[in-house]
């Protein structure tokens, strides 16, 4: 099966909802005319990054009674959607959250697990951390998604893979950082090479929409990319710039890269839980 | 102070992609500005190569004509500054204007005859922001800021004068990069070759004044800040313990130009403290 992946590289504005959710519906209307079948947006796409203070004016709840979260699931009866925003849950506590949309359901919400908060992250300040990485189903084969620092960690990924995901999904806004002499920051650098290590690890797709644009002195770098189940790139890049990437995928790639490489099947998730029991009750002691 | 001729040479692991700088700086004060819901910069241009490369790189994100030059001359200033000044506003056809502030400085300075250099240096440099500032409101343009990532950090500068601006965008870059970034843009070689100065009195070298180079106090400062080096890390690499520990000091001790005044918190939430928003969160 083949589809067409979209990926909405924008520049989010600060702490503006409504002007957001405008962008995010002109890039659906350009994603549509392109024949896209399934567009993601960047990590907190309707709210902008550093968002701070801001958190509880910004937060929506997750329901088709949203005007904003039901905007957006209308518009997932074209093509199917995964997009940021602030989640606000029943008792008050706020997530980075993707929200996957299709057919005008909700598939599925994914809270950040890891939330930075070194050096200039701050993240744990202001939000809850997401307690699980489940996969899920779609109409187009089983997805996983997972937000920035999630896949700095190699267990969000893992555990999606382990819970049936054939494509990852990630998206972020990755702040610029690591000028040197080279031809790319060693910021985008490190995350391309663990782009294309989870592809080469798990032979399965990587998705990745990463924003643009500015928050006070820090730039964000784009560079959104898809890598394939063999771990080349795709598409990789632009940079810097805001751009809707269009690239096609074939899902039949996953079985001849799997039929050549079995590295699922013969991966040992038992053996991985034999042992992380081991050393877990070792360290408890 | 002195430093050891026997060290580890960091100059490689300062050098940067011109091309990318660039990119991210033009994109910077072009977004800077329109947030602010402005066209236009006002840039003080002095002839040295920070306020050259600045309005090279300023002229790029916004036209040269929306980039207001603005050179301040004091009666002591090197000829050569205005000349070099001038030759950057042609060079980039940039608007300009002249305004000259001995007479401005003069009556203050003279009051109080015992005044040393620093004092009539900060003077000149406070005018020199009221000046821009000034010009700012007439010319609905924003003050760019000139200031290097190796000035801040040692504090080689003047409080509310030439730290006094909207916008810092070569303040991430050392010395020494900004030389490398100024020789990509073709910015004059006169500006680049010349030994750098804040020409508040005749005769005064930065390098003079501080008393090592810029060459050699950025590896340092590259270790130290970048890196996260403590003191006796970078003695093992080969720098002087007096040097490391000096230039450490002043680091330090000039911190609270680099920082907003502090507010005594009494209330449940208070500015400066917990009332926590980015300055861009307003931008339009």
């Amino acid at each position: 099966m083949r589809l067409n992946i979209g990926l909405a590289q924008i520049y989010p504005k600060l702490g503006d909802v409504p002007a957001n959710l405008e962008k995010h519906l002109d890039y659906i209307e350009q994603a549509a005319d392109r024949g896209v079948d399934l567009l993601v947006f960047p990590e907190l796409s309707l709210t902008g990054y550093q968002v701070q203070d801001l958190v509880p004016e910004l937060a929506i709840r997750a329901a088709p009674d949203d005007p904003v979260f039901g905007a957006l699931l209308e518009q997932s009866k074209r093509l199917d959607i995964m997009f940021g925003f602030v989640h606000e849950d029943r008792r008050q506590r706020f997530y980075i959250a993707a929200a996957y949309l299709s057919g005008g359901e909700c598939l599925h919400v994914h809270h950040k697990i890891y939330l930075p908060t070194y050096a200039m992250f701050d993240e744990g300040r202001y939000f809850d951390e997401g307690e699980a990485a489940r996969a899920f189903d779609t109409r187009f084969g089983r997805f996983g998604m997972a937000i920035c620092e999630d896949f700095w960690h190699v267990t969000t990924p893992y555990l999606l893979w382990m819970d049936g995901a054939d494509v990852l999904l990630f998206h972020s806004a990755s702040p610029s950082r690591g000028l040197d002499a080279s031809d790319r920051l060693s910021g985008s650098r490190w995350v391309e090479l663990v782009n294309q290590a989870y592809g080469s690890f798990f032979t399965n797709y990587v998705i990745h929409c990463n924003r643009v644009g500015y928050e006070d002195g820090k730039n964000f770098w784009g560079g959104s990319s898809v890598v394939s189940p063999d771990g080349d790139f795709l598409v990789q890049g632009t940079y810097f710039d805001e751009a809707l990437l269009v690239q096609q995928i074939d899902l039949n790639q996953i079985h001849r890269t799997r039929s050549r490489l079995p590295l699922l099947r013969d991966e040992q998730p038992q053996l991985m839980q034999r042992e992380l029991s081991r050393i877990l009750a070792r360290d408890s002691r | 102070m002195s430093t050891q001729i026997n060290r580890t040479d960091i100059t490689p692991r300062l050098r940067i992609n011109t091309d990318l700088a660039r990119r991210m700086i033009v994109g910077f004060i072009a977004d800077q500005i329109a947030k602010a819901g402005m066209k236009r910069a006002v840039i003080g241009l002095s002839g040295g190569i920070d306020s050259a490369l600045s309005a090279y790189l300023a002229a790029e994100a916004l036209g040269a004509e929306n980039v207001l030059a603005v050179r301040m001359p004091y009666e002591t200033s090197a000829e050569n500054s205005l000349s070099d000044a001038e030759s950057v506003i042609q060079a980039l056809g940039l608007a300009s204007l002249t305004v000259p502030i001995t007479d401005m400085a003069n009556p203050l300075i003279e009051r109080f005859p015992d005044m040393s250099n620093v004092r009539k240096g900060n003077i000149m440099a406070r005018l020199r922001m009221t000046i821009l500032y000034d010009q700012s409101a007439a010319w609905s343009g924003l003050v760019m800021g000139t200031s290097n990532k190796t000035e801040i950090l040692l504090g080689y500068s003047t409080i509310y004068g030439d730290s006094g601006v909207a916008l810092q965008p070569i303040g991430d870059l050392y010395k020494t990069q900004v030389r490398e970034l100024a020789a990509a843009l073709n910015v004059p070689q006169a500006i680049i070759d010349k030994p750098p100065s804040a020409d508040l009195w005749v005769g005064q070298t930065d390098e003079g004044e501080l008393g090592y180079t810029y060459a050699e106090v950025d590896q340092l400062l590259y270790l130290l800040v970048d890196e996260r080096y403590t003191i006796d890390e970078a003695v093992e690499e080969g720098f002087g313990h007096a040097f490391v520990e000096g230039v450490w000091q002043r680091v330090k001790s000039n911190h609270y130009k680099r920082t907003m005044p502090n507010v005594a918190k009494l209330s449940r939430r208070t500015l400066g403290h917990d009332f926590l928003y980015l300055r861009d969160f307003t931008g339009r």
